[in-house]
Formats: C-alpha cells, structure tokens, sequence
C-alpha cells in the first residue's frame, strides 16, 4: 500500500504560500500522492486549482481530489480543468468525484440537488468522452483520460463505479468500514462485467502536532452531519500508534493508497507524518 | 451526575446500577409506568458470549442469573413426523420476571432510586444531566424527538403470539404443523422448571384462513392448543395477555441528541426468531456506562464511543435477524425438503451461522446433509456438500463451483484471444464444476464490445474447440454462455468503463423498442420482422458450432440488459405487437430463441438460462414475475437457471446492495418456487459459502469470486 498526504486546502490558516511550501515538502517526503477535499460554502480552495498549483511545485507526486463534488461542475468545464491540470503535471492527476453531502454546496453552486446521482452517472459518461474529443484539449497524458474514481455508500455509488469509473474511493473510517466498502465495490465490479480489479483508495484524517486544533477543525468542518460528528472526530488519528495501526488495518483490506489529510495547515504535522510513515 | 432513566426493563435497569456502582456519587432514577411485579413476555435467551459478557460487567448479578438460568445445547426440529436434534449451541433462557426482580434488587442495594407506576408525560420536563430512553419499542423518549434520531419502522410479514406453557420443553424446539390453511411453527424453549416459552407464528395469509383475524384471545389459545395438541399432550397454554402481532424492525441513525441517549428495543429491534432483543438491549447498557467510565461527565465523548462501538454489531444483529425472519415467512417454500436438508437450510437461515460453524457444533448435522446432497446414505466418509457431483440431465457436473471469469475484451473480429483461453483454463485448473465462458456473441452485431468474443464462423468454433478441449481436460464441464447484446451493444472495451459508444466502426444496435440503454447511448432500432428470424438463425447456427466445439452445456443470455433481458422487462420492452405487452408476450422472443437453441443443440446436452430475475427498478420485471418466467421456461426445455438481477437499464436505479451473499435470495426463490435446479451468484467468496448454500438447498451450483484465495 501507497501512503499519501493531503494538502491542507480547508483548514484554518492555510495561505497560499503555506500550500505551495507544503506541496514542495511533501514531494520530496515519503509520500506517494497528494490529496485534496472539495467544499463549496466554507473557507476553502478549490480543490483543481489547488491541485495545479500543487502541480507546478513538484514533480512525482500523484495529485488526487479525494473528492471532487462533481455534479456543483459544469461537466465540460470540469473536464477541461482536470485535462489540464493531467497536462500540467505530466499524467499525475487522479480525480476523484462524488455527490458531496450537502445541499447548500449545490445551492451556492447554482447546480440541482435532486437527482444529482444521475447527474454523476451521465458526468462520468461524458468527462471520458470529452478527454477523447479531439476539438476539445488539452489532451489529457494517457488514453481514456485521468485515473476515475468514484466515492459514495450507497449501492448506487459502488454501481456508479464500477460502470464509469477506474474504481473507488472510501470516505473514511476505521479499517473494518473500509474492508467492507471494498468488498461491495469488487462484487459490483464483477456484476458490471468489468475486468480486471477495482483501484481501490482510502482517506483518514490525522493531527500530530496540532493539540486541540485538529479536534476543532474537525468538528467545524463535520457540523452539518449533526449528530455524527462526535464520531467523525473520534475517528481523527492523534498518535503515531494510531497511524501505524491504521495504516496496517487498511493494508491488510486492500487498500492500495491511504491518504492521510491533515487536520491543521501545520507544516510541522507534514514533518511528524513523514517520520512515521518512512 | 444526576441521571434519569426512563423504563424499567432489562437495560435501563442494567446501565442504571452499572453506573451507580462505577460512581456512588450519581444520583439515578428509573421511571417505569407499570408496577415492578408486572410482566410482558415469558423468558429471554442468552448465548453464551452474553453470558460472559454479564459476568464481566457485573458479578453478583451474573451470580444470581446463573442461579436462575436453564441451559441446554441441542436445537430440536419437528417435521413431518421426525425429530432432528443437533447439539452444540450453547443458550440459556430465564424467565423475564425473574430477570428483572434480580436487576430491581441490585439496583437498589446499590442505592439507585426505582419509582414505579409514574408515566412520564413530557420527556422534555424530565430532570438530569442526562437523559435515557430505555422505554422499549414504544419509547416516549425516542418519540419526542423523532427528528433528531431519524428513526424508521419496517413492518415484516408474519403473524405471532407470544404464549407459554406449562409443557417444559428439554431443549429449543421448532415445531412445524402444514394444515388446510397453511403452515404453522412454534419456537418453543424452557425458561425455568415449570414451564417454557411457546411462540405461534404463522404467515398474513394463513392467519386469515384460519379465521384468527376474527378470534378472541381466548379463542386463539383454545385454536393453538388444539393446532399443537400431541405436542402439549396434558399440558396447557397459557395467555399473558398474549394478542397476536407483527414485528416491526426499528432502527435509528443516531441514538442521542443533546443530553439524550437511547438504547435497547428503543434504539432498536430485531426479530425474536433469532432471540437477540434482550441481549442486544444488555449489551446497550453494558457499553454506554463503560463509555462513561472512560468519559466521565462528557456527554458528547461518551455518545459517540457508545454509538461507535454499539452501532455496526446491531445493524449485523438486525440483518441476520431481518433474513431469519424473511426465512420463516417463506418457509412454506420448503416443505418438500428432506428432513435433513429442511433442518440444515433452518440452522443456517440467518447467515450468522455457516456449515463450517456447524461442522464444529455438531459434526453429525453435516454428515446426515453431506450423505443426502452427495445421495450416499450409507457413507460416513463423505465429501463437503458443495463438492458434491450434481446431475443436470445427462451432464455430470464433478462439484457445485462455478468460475465465471470475466473476460478481456481481446477478440479480434469475434476470434477469442489468448488471454480469453487462459482465464478460461485457469479457472478449470482451479478446479471449478463448471467453468462458464461469455458472453459468447452469436453475430458480429451481437457483440458487446468491438474485443467481444465471439462463436458465429467455423474459424471461431476450431478456436472454441481448442477451449473446451482444454477445460475438460483439466476436469472441468465447459458451458458457453451465448449472448446477443441487443442496445448494449457497439461499445468500446470496458477497460475504462462500461456502455461507453464506439463511435466510427460502430453499428446500429438492436432491442424491442427504440428505447436508449443509457442516456449518452444512440437510440436501437426496435426489431422487425427480418430481425426476429435472423437473430434466432444466428442463435441456432451458434449452438451448433458450439455443439462441434465440444461444449457440455449452454446457457441462453436473457440477464444484464441484453436482448432477450431486455424483451423480457417492460422499461425496455414497450412493443404494442404479439412481443410486447404481457409478460407472456414478452416471453414470447425468447422461447423462441430457447426452442431455435434446442433444435440445433443435441437432445442430451442440457441448454440452461441466464435469468435476469428481479431488474430491482420501479415499474420493472420482480422476482414475481422471473419465478413465473422460469417455470414457463422450464416446460419449455431449460434445464438449469443462471440467477441474475439489475443491469436493466443504464440509469442508477437496480443497483444492489451488494453485501455479502446479496443474490443468494433470489437464486432460493427461485429454485424452491419454480423447482427449477439455478447457479447462484453474487458476491460468493468463500467455499463454505459454497458449502452452506448448497447443503441448505438455496442453489444447486455457485459462482465463487475467487480473489480471496489468489
């Protein structure tokens, strides 16, 4: 398994400079890729434009949205911004996209809430048919386009991925959620009569140096699931026992890249994470 | 903390003197509305993890439980006229009284304030800094706030009534009784050395035949002792107001808001025929006060740890309790079992138990199963049921695996590519029965893909034949799978995703209405005449090169929104001609497809059908409806059914849920009500899967994901 960072684009005190500093950090770190988080009402960078940023200011890291809210895009716009950003850092984009969990994302976005499922089934139809489109560049790296990869719980969400996607993208939780999630995205995968296996990636939240900021962000960040977000932010990871643990737990459910997003814009988090990872 | 706790059951008084003898500094009150010598229901089971578990959270009440506690081991199941008694099970049951008079008096002595007969009229009156709802499935606490806990009702189907008897049963006991009006069981257990728990259940239906709608309480007992009366012999039923009733499943996604917490029936229920409410409800308690213990005072630290750790192992509890329950609704679909086999599909109803869990618990129940699937009555040696022969017609097929390998999209021109030959022959040298090869494309237009594997030139059959000759050299029986894709068709390999269109060098596709699969995907062309006759030509020329290639069986395509699934489905199939319209018209194509198959096939070669059996899609083809489609087939000369669901359309809807098993239902429903012989798939990993299902009778073969052992 693949260990990533994510790019503290939501955090609080997160600056432009503070983001391409991290980005530079963790390219030459241990780490294998770089995430970002996607939110429309909060204080927070957009995930593809971070990511390009990020893109100029290294030169191995995977850039993955871990996810991108898809259907708050106009899909050709989204497929043209994530072509690019493919293009700019040499093939190193994976777009990661789902529904997202809020409504007021979409309102603010302008985009329909209901029926916003379809609306990611037809997207993900349609992003491959644009990257093929001849009128429409800049070509994207490899064939077909960026790596897809699909979030979601639902029974839909697993389908949706094994149909359209390259495969799917937990949203968090201890290894045991993630083994499960896994699971029902290789059965779908075999029912859609894809071959081969589903690319199968993991996300956990982590705070090593932040003190109670990491707690407080998470619990800011996760207000809207009300009563959920007392267990969202049990789920941070404070310690590097913690860490290991959970990244041996999803090693050993077949994960084959976990990105660990930081709970703070700390620089020191990205130094105390490379010291456990490495 | 001052600590108010509503309802005097099981687990508000278990979290109660929990928490009281973690910290004596906590006042606690339990509010109960009914006095303290009041009783619903007769006994509670325990097994014998709870029991450890109570023995651990608190001594002297485990003391005086194990006083009071009746164990046994065995499970009897009375059918027809046989006993089956399998040992190893390991419950214990105590009266409900008694339960509670021993939870009353330590929660006094430990100094926990107990006011009975006081009915809370305003939960939000209530005083404490925290609040519980342990008021069971009717909870005020969990009413007044709804919203919050979002909870759901799911009512399920059958009738119950909960008796007891004075009739000491000496270990679990099912009885099953068929009568004019349909089938009756009990679920009967002891619960001290006077008398047992008695639990008629029986279907909507069959309680409306026999009149118990209309009946009194006294006359539903004097109706069930007579229904049971050589089973009570001079024994009696006993009534405790007992009214007949159905189970409704709640659940809620949060089980506390602000300084409210709920647990036990008022978080959740589930079926009493896996006998769980009560332990679940302990469990609640046990792991609510070990939450506090490790967040004192910090309400919303201690919620979320109790919701963390409670939340997942009961939704399991749920589950299992929710099949078990569907088991015992259906169970009428079984009564042409053996003995052995009806008692095996019962002990493994709820999925929590598997062969390999009985293997151990009793190796006698999986002997007398393995004899009867592997029909060797006399053996003792036996093989495991799912490695059992199985005869379809005059095919042996040597075990029930099946490796159904999907294949890369390789083929040039329909020519399978070597990488098709070996995922193939891989599988038999897996040792898989059958090995199922497709979607095998009868025409060039039949394809899904332009990498489709095909069978529709002589060149195509020598290379078919080469397959199969080396499949059945590595032991296994070979079937092809033939397919027409009807408007799934034209699509580019599905490496990067499914339904994508060709393009250049695509075609026009075809399917009983110009209807698009999915919305990105160009409109077929609705079939006409000449169509009719030339796919049915081509499925027939198919057939018989598969027949010169040496194939053991066939398998017509009528699943996952190809042409014949999408005749038979009404969102696909809107014709207003003799091919549309009722599902005997929409059955229409594809029988004649399935006799076109047969004349070109040879008689003793079985031609079997992969079936889409539920499209799991409103307005869609149900399982009503497939189990109707697969007799029909049936009389007409198939001989096995391949279960399938979903893929109907190209939209979201039909997904599965995908969990473990998740197709097995359906194969069972289908098997057991047409009495057709079906493969089962779906998320199979497993061969003591393969071995449950098949010594259960839910599937006569199975398709395993072999990842796991790879």
């Amino acid at each position: 398994m693949r260990i990533g960072i994510g790019l503290p684009t939501s955090t609080p005190g997160a600056t432009g400079h503070g983001l391409l500093d991290w980005a530079r950090r963790a390219d030459e770190g241990p780490f294998s890729s770089l995430g970002v988080v996607d939110r429309m009402v909060y204080d927070s960078y957009d995930p593809l434009v971070a990511l390009a940023a990020a893109a100029g200011v290294t030169t191995r890291l995977t850039l993955c949205t871990m996810i991108a809210i898809s259907p708050i895009r106009r899909t050709a716009v989204l497929a043209k911004q994530a072509a690019s950003v493919d293009a700019i850092s040499g093939g190193r984009l994976v777009l990661g996209v789902s529904i997202g969990a809020r409504r007021d994302d979409y309102e603010a976005a302008g985009a329909q809430y209901a029926g916003r499922g379809a609306q990611l089934s037809r997207q993900l139809a349609e992003l491959r048919d644009i990257w093929d489109d001849e009128q429409v560049g800049p070509r994207p790296s490899s064939s077909g386009g960026p790596v897809l990869l699909v979030g979601g719980g639902s029974g839909a969400s697993f389908q949706r991925a094994a149909r359209h996607a390259d495969g799917y993208v937990h949203g968090g939780g201890p290894p045991r959620a993630f083994a499960s999630a896994a699971d029902k995205a290789r059965a779908a995968w075999v029912e859609a009569g894809r071959p081969g296996e589903p690319t199968l990636w993991g996300q956990s939240y982590f705070s090593l140096t932040g003190g109670g900021a990491g707690d407080a962000y998470m619990r800011d960040y996760y207000a809207f699931t009300g009563g959920f977000v007392e267990r969202i932010a049990a789920g941070l990871l404070t310690t590097p026992e913690a860490i290991r643990e959970q990244i041996r737990g999803y090693a050993d459910a077949g994960c084959e890249e976990l990105v660990l997003l930081p709970a703070t814009s700390d620089p020191a988090e990205l130094d105390a994470l490379a010291d456990v990872v490495a | 903390m001052k600590i108010t706790v509503v309802g005097a059951g099981p687990s508000g008084l278990y979290f109660a003197l929990l928490m009281k003898r973690n910290d004596p500094s906590h006042e606690i009150t339990v509010l109960e509305r009914n006095p303290p010598d009041a009783t619903y229901g007769w006994g509670v089971v325990f097994s014998e993890d709870t029991l450890a578990e109570l023995r651990d959270a608190d001594y002297p009440t485990y003391l005086a439980f194990d006083e009071a506690l009746v164990r046994w081991s065995a499970i009897d199941v009375r059918y027809r006229d046989r006993t089956l008694r399998s040992f190893g099970h390991g419950f214990s049951a105590i009266a409900r009284p008694k339960l509670l008079s021993i939870l009353q008096e330590r929660a006094r002595d430990l100094g926990v304030d107990l006011r009975f007969g006081v009915e809370v009229a305003d939960v939000n009156e209530l005083d404490g800094d925290l609040i519980v709802g342990a008021d069971g499935v009717r909870s005020v606490v969990r009413a007044a706030s709804e919203k919050q806990f979002a909870t759901t009702w799911e009512g399920l189907g059958s009738r119950y009534v909960w008796y007891g008897t004075d009739l000491v049963f000496d270990v679990f006991t099912f009885i099953f009784r068929q009568t004019k009006y349909g089938l009756f069981q009990v679920h009967g257990y002891p619960i001290d050395g006077q008398r047992s728990t008695f639990i008629v259940e029986t279907t909507e239906q069959t309680w409306r035949n026999a009149g118990l709608d209309r009946m009194t309480e006294q006359e539903s007992l004097a109706f069930c002792a007579d229904l049971f009366a050589d089973h009570l012999g001079e024994h009696r039923l006993l009534s405790n107001a007992s009214v007949w009733r159905t189970f409704d499943t709640i659940r809620n996604r949060s089980w506390s808001t602000g300084k409210t917490v709920i647990m036990g029936d008022a978080a959740h229920t589930a079926h009493f025929s896996i006998g769980s409410g009560t332990k679940l409800a302990i469990e609640d308690a046990v792991a609510l006060a070990k939450a506090f213990a490790a967040h004192p005072e910090n309400l919303p630290a201690a919620f979320a740890e109790y919701e963390l750790e409670r939340q997942g192992a009961v939704e399991r509890f749920q589950e299992a309790a929710t099949d078990s329950a569907r088991y015992f609704e259906q169970v009428s679909r079984y009564l042409d079992f053996e003995p052995e086999q009806f008692e095996f599909n019962l002990l493994t109803r709820s999925g929590r138990i598997t062969y390999a869990d009985l293997e151990l618990r009793d190796p006698a129940v999986v002997n007398r199963i393995d004899r009867l699937v592997g029909a060797a009555p006399q053996r003792i040696v036996t093989q495991p049921s799912g490695m059992t022969p199985l005869q379809i017609g005059d095919l042996t097929v040597p075990n029930r695996v099946v490796l159904a390998p999907v294949l890369a999209d390789s083929s040039d021109e329909g020519t399978p590519g070597a990488d098709v030959r070996a995922a193939l022959v891989e599988a038999a040298e897996a040792g898989a029965g059958l090995v199922m090869a497709g979607p095998v494309a009868v025409s060039a237009h039949g394809r899904i893909t332009s990498g489709s594997p095909g069978l529709w030139t002589a060149a195509h059959a020598g290379e078919w034949q080469a397959v199969v000759a080396a499949v059945r050299a590595a032991g296994s029986a070979a079937a092809l799978r033939l397919t027409h894709s009807g408007r799934r068709g034209s699509t580019r390999p599905r490496t990067r995703g499914v339904d994508r269109p060709l393009g250049r060098g695509g075609w026009t596709t075809l399917a009983p209405s110009a209807i698009p699969y999915a919305p990105w995907m160009p409109a077929p062309a609705a079939a006409e005449e000449q169509h009719f006759r030339d796919v049915a030509e081509d499925f027939a020329a198919t057939a018989s090169f598969a027949a010169q290639s040496g194939a053991a069986a066939l398998v017509i395509d009528c699943s996952d929104g190809y042409l014949l699934a999408s005749f038979l489905s009404p969102l696909s199939n809107q014709r207003m001609d003799g091919y549309g319209g009722s599902l005997e018209n929409r059955l229409r194509y594809p029988l004649e497809i399935l006799d076109a198959v047969r004349g070109a096939w040879p008689a003793d070669r079985p031609v079997g059908v992969r079936l889409v059996a539920d499209d799991r899609h409103r307005g869609g083809l149900t399982p009503d409806d497939a189990v109707e489609i697969a007799r029909r087939m049936a009389a007409a000369g198939a001989a096995f059914f391949d279960v399938a669901a979903g893929l109907t359309v190209g939209t979201d809807a039909g997904a599965g849920d995908y969990r473990r098993l998740y197709q097995v239902q359906l194969a069972d429903r289908i098997r057991n009500e047409a009495g057709v012989p079906v493969i089962a798939g779906g998320r199979i990993t497993t061969l003591d899967e393969i071995n449950t299902v098949v010594a259960a009778g839910r599937a006569d073969l199975c398709v395993l994901d072999p990842r796991r052992y790879r």
